[in-house]
């Protein structure tokens, strides 16, 4: 995928749920693409992250970079 | 309800009592012909006799449509009454006494048959209607022996027939002027196409001011074919081949509605489709494509043999089944071996029945041994899937499509019921004429804004993308005014989520007045319409792909179904948020688990509990990782991580957005495998084609949009020898996974193992009950007509917040206007069936509907060929001037392959399913007679790479 693509519709998500307290947008954020992104999006998304995500809302780093890989199916 | 369709088939004619039930009315008894006979208030004499047996003789009654006592044929004696009534017209009473025959009524009705035969055509043994004529019939019932009268004064024998229609003729000569069409065309339809022109002797059924059918506002429903007691108005099909000798009940393979149908047979012929009334989807009725349009399936076109090619430059080479499945497996294993087991992956099809979905998505999770599976849902209600989950906590709409009748208001989004969902709409329009308010929302004005009797009261023409800001506002209204159903909140939602949304939506960016500029709609309109929505009754929400398409598609169906737990219009009849799905079989390839991320029964892959239950089912260890989802696909597939593909059923090539982003994608690939009927744009770059079998020859089931599960049933034997679960399972066991089933009875008994909300389902209780809404399981055996009674499933109905964030697809200099898409009445989506039928009359062409003022600006007259160009690309299509839309915004659709609107669309998607922007791309149209350069590159390879090889000579 192209990278214009992926941080597009990763900030899409995030600006879905940056309307809710940043916790709580972190977690649906982390969530949302644990549960719907392929691992080969997920690892580029990451990567991409490593190299320093540019351009990418802040809610997106912040959810994919502290939390591990389990889905929490709580709220779903 | 039973329904008589299993068993040896036989023709079904199914009772006619007349005139209409009329439910629930207190008991009346009365005695009609010595026989004691009880029956609810309302009821007509002739039903109630009807009911107890007894025929009496009518022409201008039949009990779809109300009593119009105009034939005088089915008069009875009353005692204590002066005359002889119409049994029809009269409702019963408490003790009357009828008489339906002595020699009175004998006399008098075989006076009017007299009358009526005097100005018939004797022409009937070779009457179309020989055989099933209800003249006839009355005229034998009646005892007619001799017509005094002679042919020789003024009649009406030698009148034009009307064959405009492709699909039946009117001949008038054979009209007995019942009205039974007119009203059928009023009551049923709601079209009011046809009137009774001139008066007395004159009198003559006319379509619209003396036209032709064709020419007429006529839809090409079928109702007033279906009414006609002679021949007057007869299908084509019975007029050249005659009358069918058994007949098989079966469910459309069209739109989501799920119409169930008669297919009226000779041996394996179709003679005609004829709507079933026990039905529970149409209760009857039927639109153009059900009812007529299904010679695709018997098309010169259709490919009946396997066949492969090394690669999409080589002609076709027709191989036998195996050769073709060994094929398509090795080169399956060999991508695997190389690339790894998730470059491999299939899309599941809407056309298909739930049992060979089902086969599919497993084959593709237990044999490929990847979650890369996903359906064409994808492109269209994805989102609803997302929305009501996440809220609601099921899938799917929350009522069936009667519940309409107690709505007291309904408002329609992005959806356009006359054309896509013709049947539903027929419901909703008769409810609608009974005084039920509406609310449009859509940028068009569409049919249903004003037709014959109805009047929308507030159509709310909004920018094509503005739609979250229009719920938004709505919401803000009712809150901001008090209109809220507090009680319903307190006890059905939870609490901390709606004083979340409470907060948010108070907010005054979201009045309508500060909105205005953003949607377009003037704000006194907007708070009217939420008035109305909030206070009007029972109000219904019901919503096509012009909500769901959009990159915020998803929060849209979250607005919607806030709006509906604000008012508390959920879970009772009459209310709901109700998609209208879009393919005959969405909503079932849904539930059968064809989302890379869910098991049939929307359970997630990485739900340990359930993944261990489908690898004891199964037999073999799964992914617990989503797979790619459809726009993944192809970017991997560029990446070259994605190699190989089997598409079942759909035409990826056509119906996605960016043609041409799709077909490098599909270009890319080692191997692609197509299974479809024809060889369709997709089988353009396909490796092997895997011949598909039509509905009527299907065996299985289709779930509606009511999530009414209907057996399809085969009315003739596979034109391949197969049937498509049999290929899928033979691929699944070429690549190393050996699967079987004995029939298609046996994949449901499967699927009602694994998936809860279809525990009690089986071919058995279709066929005892006709059809069921899921849940059917042990806590609903009879299925579940209305979702969400007294608690939502998730358990507390929760409120989730909508920001409005503008579509990243913006319009320039260069791409001044907005592009949305659709569909049309004659059309069904990529048009691989219905561009095979006479349907073509009606819509040969796609055509770009643009106002008056845009066209005049760029100099374009109506009929112009004009180029309708995008940052994607551009393509060639005659221009249409039409005020139905706003300034700025231009529509067309997207049924034929030779405009491929879909070169023009975008990548763009909603946020949280990837379902795409189909409903907004900024276009610039531009006089040109010229086709696209797309255009002309396509027609060059469309010629090459749908060459078949001849037969080797031997």
């Amino acid at each position: 995928m192209k990278e214009q693509d992926m941080v597009r519709m990763a900030n899409q998500i995030a600006a879905y749920f940056a309307s809710y307290p940043a916790r709580t947008g972190e977690q649906e954020v982390h969530n949302h693409i644990t549960s719907f992104w392929e691992p080969r999006m997920r690892s580029h998304l990451r990567d991409y992250i490593l190299q320093g995500g540019k351009g990418l809302h802040p809610l997106v780093v912040a959810a994919m970079a502290e939390r591990n890989e389990s889905v929490s199916l709580s709220r779903s | 309800m039973t329904s008589p369709h299993c068993g040896t088939p036989a023709l079904i004619r199914e009772t006619d009592h007349g005139t209409p039930a009329k439910p629930g009315g207190a008991p009346v008894s009365l005695t009609i012909d010595g026989r004691q006979v009880t029956v609810p208030t309302g009821t007509s004499v002739m039903r109630a006799a009807s009911e107890a047996g007894i025929d009496i003789p009518r022409l201008c009654a039949t009990d779809s449509l109300n009593p119009f006592g105009s034939c005088r044929l089915c008069l009875v004696e009353i005692q204590g009454r002066r005359g002889t009534p119409a049994s029809c017209t009269t409702p019963v009473a408490e003790g009357m006494q009828v008489c339906t025959q002595n020699p009175r009524l004998a006399k008098l009705r075989k006076g009017v048959m007299e009358l009526y035969i005097s100005d018939h055509p004797l022409d009937c043994l070779t009457c179309p209607a020989n055989g099933n004529c209800e003249l006839q019939t009355m005229a034998g019932t009646v005892g007619l022996r001799d017509v005094r009268y002679g042919f020789d004064g003024e009649n009406h024998l030698r009148q034009e027939k009307d064959t405009s229609n492709p699909y039946f003729t009117f001949d008038p000569s054979k009209c007995i002027v019942c009205s039974r069409c007119v009203r059928a065309c009023e009551d049923i339809q709601g079209t009011f196409a046809l009137t009774i022109q001139g008066r007395g002797f004159d009198s003559k059924v006319s379509p619209g001011a003396a036209q032709s059918f064709m020419d007429s506002d006529c839809v090409s429903c079928g109702a007033c074919v279906q009414a006609c007691p002679t021949a007057t108005l007869s299908e084509n099909s019975i007029i050249e081949h005659g009358q069918p000798e058994h007949s098989v009940i079966t469910t459309c393979a069209y739109c989501g509605v799920g119409c169930s149908f008669k297919a009226e047979m000779q041996g394996e012929t179709v003679v005609r489709m004829v709507p079933y009334k026990d039905g529970g989807a149409n209760e009857g009725h039927s639109c153009v494509k059900g009812r007529f349009a299904f010679g695709y399936a018997t098309h010169s076109d259709r490919i009946t043999t396997p066949m492969i090619r090394d690669k999409i430059s080589d002609p076709w080479t027709p191989v036998s089944w195996e050769t073709a499945i060994g094929f398509a497996a090795e080169r399956f294993k060999a991508i695997q071996a190389r690339y790894g087991k998730d470059a491999i992956g299939g899309i599941t099809s809407s056309r298909c029945t739930n049992e060979e979905v089902y086969v599919v998505q497993k084959a593709i999770r237990a044999a490929f041994g990847t979650n890369n599976v996903d359906t064409c849902a994808r492109v269209c209600h994805s989102p609803t899937g997302y929305g009501l989950s996440k809220t609601f906590g099921t899938s799917a709409g929350t009522q069936d499509f009667r519940s309409v009748e107690q709505a007291d208001v309904v408002m329609v989004i992005g959806a356009n019921p006359t054309d896509g969902h013709p049947v539903f709409a027929s419901r909703l329009k008769k409810r609608l004429r009974a005084g039920a308010r509406l609310i449009v929302v859509d940028p068009r004005r569409i049919d249903l804004v004003r037709s014959p009797h109805i009047k929308a009261d507030y159509h709310l023409q909004l920018q094509p993308g503005a739609n979250v800001a229009l719920v938004n506002a709505l919401a803000h209204v009712i809150v901001s005014e008090g209109l809220e159903n507090r009680a319903f909140i307190a006890e059905r939602c939870d609490e901390a989520d709606f004083a979340y949304w409470l907060e948010f939506i108070r907010d005054p960016r979201h009045a309508p007045e500060a909105v205005e500029s953003l949607t377009g709609i003037p704000a006194a309109d907007l708070r009217g319409a939420a008035r109305l929505y909030a206070t009007g009754g029972n109000a219904a929400i019901y919503y096509g792909l012009g909500v769901t398409e959009h990159s915020q598609g998803s929060t849209m169906v979250i607005g919607m179904a806030n709006l509906a737990m604000l008012t508390g219009n959920i879970g009772r009849e009459g209310v709901g948020i109700n998609p209208l799905r879009g393919q005959n079989n969405v909503q079932g390839s849904c539930d059968m688990g064809s989302f890379p991320h869910e098991f049939p029964g929307y359970r997630h892959v990485s739900d340990d509990t359930v993944r261990a239950l489908f690898e004891v089912v199964w037999g073999t260890a799964l992914s617990a990782e989503p797979g790619l989802r459809i726009p993944n696909m192809f970017d991997a597939a560029l990446a070259g991580t994605y190699r190989g593909l089997y598409v079942q059923g759909e035409d990826i090539a056509q119906s996605d957005p960016n043609t041409q982003h799709v077909t490098s994608a599909l270009e890319s690939l080692d191997c692609l495998v197509v299974q479809d009927l024809f060889l369709n744009e997709t089988a353009a770059f396909a490796h092997v084609f895997l011949p598909g079998t039509s509905f009527l020859e299907k065996d299985g089931t289709f779930t509606n949009a009511e999530r009414r599960i209907n057996r399809v049933r085969p009315v003739m034997a596979s034109k391949t020898g197969k049937a498509e679960w049999q290929v899928t399972c033979e691929l699944a066991t070429a690549m190393g996974y050996p699967m079987h089933y004995d029939s298609a009875a046996d994949i449901m008994d499967e699927i009602a193992r694994v998936t809860p909300t279809f525990r009690g389902v089986s071919f058995d209780l279709l066929d005892r009950k006709g059809s069921v809404q899921w849940p059917c399981n042990d806590a609903a055996p009879d299925g579940t007509p209305t979702m969400h009674i007294g608690g939502f499933v998730r358990g507390k109905g929760r409120f989730m917040i909508t920001e409005f964030v503008p579509s990243d697809e913006r319009t320039s200099r260069f791409f001044p206007l907005i592009l949305t898409t659709g569909r049309i009445l004659s059309q069904y989506n990529v048009g691989a069936q219905t561009r095979r039928t006479d349907n073509v009359a009606w819509h040969p062409e796609d055509i770009l509907e643009i106002h008056p003022h845009d066209a005049e600006q760029r100099g374009i007259q109506d009929g112009e060929m004009v180029s309708l160009a995008s940052r994607m690309g551009a393509t060639t299509l005659r221009a249409c001037l039409s005020d139905r839309m706003p300034q700025g915004v231009v529509y067309t659709t997207f049924h034929h392959p030779v405009t491929g609107a879909n070169v023009v669309t975008t990548d763009h998607s909603d946020w949280a399913t990837n379902c795409p922007e189909y409903k907004r791309t900024a276009v610039q149209v531009t006089r040109s007679n010229q086709a696209s350069d797309w255009q002309v590159q396509k027609q060059d390879a469309d010629s090459e790479r749908r060459r078949i090889a001849p037969p080797a000579a031997e």
